[in-house]
């Protein structure tokens, strides 16, 4: 499903990914970890399509496709989904707008007719309830003022609605209390089958108790320098990352 | 021939048509000696620094259609907001259309300037209303020097206007460089409330200027929303000059959505003669194409504890151009005066510019005033975050846009009206998105 090459990013001519290679099949989940500034979220925006970030070598394949030309909307109706680390807060779309917006438009793209709107009154009133997100919650501008929480709940919510075939969460652990990292990673456990797949961006152990990684990995310095089963991320989260930084130091 | 002496000239020509020995023919003809010795606006002229109204002082005017045009109603039917049962007060090229108009009214006084001005039964209201608002500058001068037409709105005290009145404005361009002065008087007594939206719209491609005066007086605890919708075509100007006095406790709300013409003047004051009142001005300006809007506003505040509420958003593309000249005045009588202003522009690209000046002349101590005002471009990062979700860039940026603009359309009390707004913001950034969530 994705397959990424050899691939080296920069932002402003300063090399942040420095040579990933990482392959995702349908019904995998992976877990990567790493320590902070280690690229994690720059990795998951270069894969949404973030024109901030250049390739300068290697390449992502998505479903066989190199997908390098193509615009984050593209990326998106083509079923890759991002739920970003630090959501933007929109003032003045609500989220319900904002959601009947972006699957009408994917729709549209994807050649589909518009959805009635009744069916998305109903798509929209299950998966909020699926998430345990208040109605009233949706009449709201889109992630203004939202806690933190919130808009991470809000983003998982939104992986509901548009269904996607390749989900990376960067760090939507973060911010949830207990009670709510239970009802997300329910929620995505819920929308896991045997055609999609999921990429966690996660610090915590914690969260892959309940999303159960395939494969872990490790990204440190702007590589994947280690990978493993989930016990990878047990002994991470008992030892820190120093042991590896040893193994790897140049 | 100059344009001072092409109106003066005029004028002598206008004295043919209207009964100078009508009092307000005094007022006409003190106006035009006022006009005469004004100077026409210009760049020297603090308010007019950023719109130039030169090359239409070069154009030779007559200021009264020769020919009558008609129109069919199914011909300029979208131009309404016909979703809504209404009161209609049209006009082509300045004339009166009681074809198209529809006023048939109970209660309430919905008709004409020309009725107000000559027919005994209204002598009172013109006489303590008409011209008594309007500063004497050049430009008014000249509207009331010519001031003929245009509509009369006479609410009586208690009076909940049953529905809307539109009032319109036809140009059809039949005739080169005719110049419309349409002059409007609405007195909303004690209690009432009434809502009004007005537009002007050229019909053709032919040139058209019009120089429009409008007073409003509101009186105690009336509610008037005054709604103006200009969409014109690129080769229709319009100089709108509208005056409100307010006195206690009433609440008076304009909303201008600036959405196309060639060269756009909102010169928009509000007076303040009561207590506890409050004024509200908002409005969008969305336009590209070389095109000019400028919003003039004042709000003068001269009694203690009322509010003012200013909010302006524009979006500039495509070498058009925006002047926002926003001043509060408080007097030192005006204490614990609320004044708030806001003004935000989006310049979509380089070759937009926007003029932007608040001033606030505060000589009370016990106030609170704010304004704010921002410029900036579209934020590159909302824009991600919604074409990561699928919505392509140009709808993307529309939503932002209508987003950036929605604190205005929040308040606008018609729903039809609201719709149709959204639908032509819409049109306008060439997207087919709904935004009526
Ligand atoms: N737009 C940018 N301009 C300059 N530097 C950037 C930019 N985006 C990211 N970086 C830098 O790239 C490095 C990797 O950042 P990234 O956000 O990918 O880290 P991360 O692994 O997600 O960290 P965290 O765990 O804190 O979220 C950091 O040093 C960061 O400062
Ligand atoms: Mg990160």
């Amino acid at each position: 499903m994705l397959k990424i090459e050899n691939l080296h990013a920069s932002v402003e001519d300063k090399e942040i990914l420095k040579g990933i290679n990482l392959e995702v099949k349908p019904g995998e989940v992976h877990a990567i970890m790493g320590p902070n500034g280690s690229g994690k979220s720059t990795l998951s925006s270069v894969i949404a399509g973030n024109e901030d970030f250049e390739i300068t070598k290697g390449a992502i394949y998505y479903e066989g496709e190199n997908i390098e030309e193509l615009a984050p909307e593209e990326r998106a109706h083509k079923g890759i989904f991002l739920s970003f680390q630090y959501p933007v807060e929109i003032p003045g779309v609500s989220v319900t707008n904002f959601m009947k917006t972006a699957i009408n438009e994917t729709r549209k793209a994807r050649g589909m007719e518009e959805m009635r709107a009744n069916e998305m009154l109903k798509q929209i009133r299950e998966k909020a309830e699926m998430l345990d997100i208040d109605r009233k919650f949706l009449s709201r501008s889109l992630n203004e003022g939202f806690s933190g929480g919130e808009k991470k709940r809000n983003e998982i919510f939104q992986m509901a609605m548009l269904d996607p075939k390749l989900a990376i969460l960067d760090e939507t652990d973060s911010g949830l209390d207990i009670d709510a990292l239970k009802i997300v990673a329910n929620g995505v456990n819920r929308l896991k089958r045997a055609d999609n797949a999921v990429v966690v961006i996660t610090h915590y152990q914690r969260l892959l108790e309940y999303i159960v990684p395939d494969y872990v990995h490790v990204l440190l310095n702007g590589k994947i320098v280690k990978s493993g089963g989930k016990e990878l991320a047990l002994q991470l989260e008992e030892k820190g990352y120093d042991w590896i930084k040893q193994e790897h130091a140049v | 021939m100059d344009f001072k002496e092409n109106m003066i000239s005029s004028f002598m020509a206008f004295e043919d048509h209207v009964d100078v020995e009508n009092p307000i023919h005094d007022i006409r003809t003190e106006a035009i000696k006022q006009f005469e010795k004004e100077h026409l606006p210009s760049k020297k002229n603090e308010f007019w620094k950023y719109t130039s109204l030169n090359p239409y002082f070069k154009k030779q005017y007559s200021v009264y259609p020769k020919l009558e045009s008609a129109l069919e109603f199914k011909d300029v039917k979208k131009y309404f907001i016909h979703e809504i049962d209404s009161y209609k007060i049209v006009f082509v090229d300045g004339v009166y259309s009681s074809y198209l108009s529809q006023t048939t009214h109970e209660g309430l006084d919905v008709c004409l300037m020309s009725a107000a001005l000559t027919k005994p039964k209204y002598r009172l209201v013109i006489e303590n209303y008409f011209n008594k608002v309007a500063p004497k500058d050049s430009l008014n001068s000249l509207n009331t020097a010519f001031s003929r037409e245009g509509a009369f709105i006479n609410i009586p005290k208690g009076k909940v206007v049953d529905k809307p009145i539109q009032i319109l404005h036809f140009s059809t361009g039949n005739e080169a460089n005719l110049l419309v002065q349409p002059r409007n008087l609405i007195v909303a007594g004690e209690n009432s409330h009434v809502q009004i939206i007005e537009r002007h719209q050229s019909l053709t491609d032919n040139e058209v200027l019009t120089n429009g005066v409008t007073e409003i007086f509101a009186k105690k605890r009336a509610i008037v929303d005054y709604y103006k919708i200009q969409n014109d075509r690129l080769n229709a100007s319009l100089i709108d000059n509208t005056f409100i006095s307010q006195k206690e406790q009433s609440h008076v709300s304009v909303h201008t959505f600036s959405l196309g013409g060639k060269l756009t003047r909102n010169n928009l004051q509000f007076f303040h003669e009561g207590e506890r009142l409050d004024s509200t001005l908002k409005g969008i300006t969305l336009i590209g194409d070389k095109q000019h809007v400028d919003h003039s506003t004042l709000v003068h505040h001269a009694q203690p504890n009322c509010e003012s509420h200013q909010d302006y958003k524009g979006i500039y593309a495509d070498h058009s151009t925006g002047v926002f000249n926003g001043r509060i005045i408080v007097e030192k009588e005006a204490q614990k005066t609320n004044g708030f202003q806001q003004n935000n522009n989006i310049l979509i690209d380089d070759t937009a510019t926007i003029n932007a000046k608040p001033q606030l002349e505060i000589f009370a101590d016990d106030v609170k005033c704010s304004h704010g005002c921002t410029i900036g471009q579209l934020d590159d990062e909302a824009l991600l975050y919604l074409r990561s979700r699928g919505i392509p860039k140009k709808e993307a940026t529309a939503l932002l846009m209508y987003a950036f603009s929605n604190s205005v359309l929040d308040s606008v009390k018609i729903p039809e009206l609201k719709n149709r707004i959204n639908k032509l913001i819409a049109m306008k950034l060439g997207v087919s998105l709904g935004f009526d969530l």
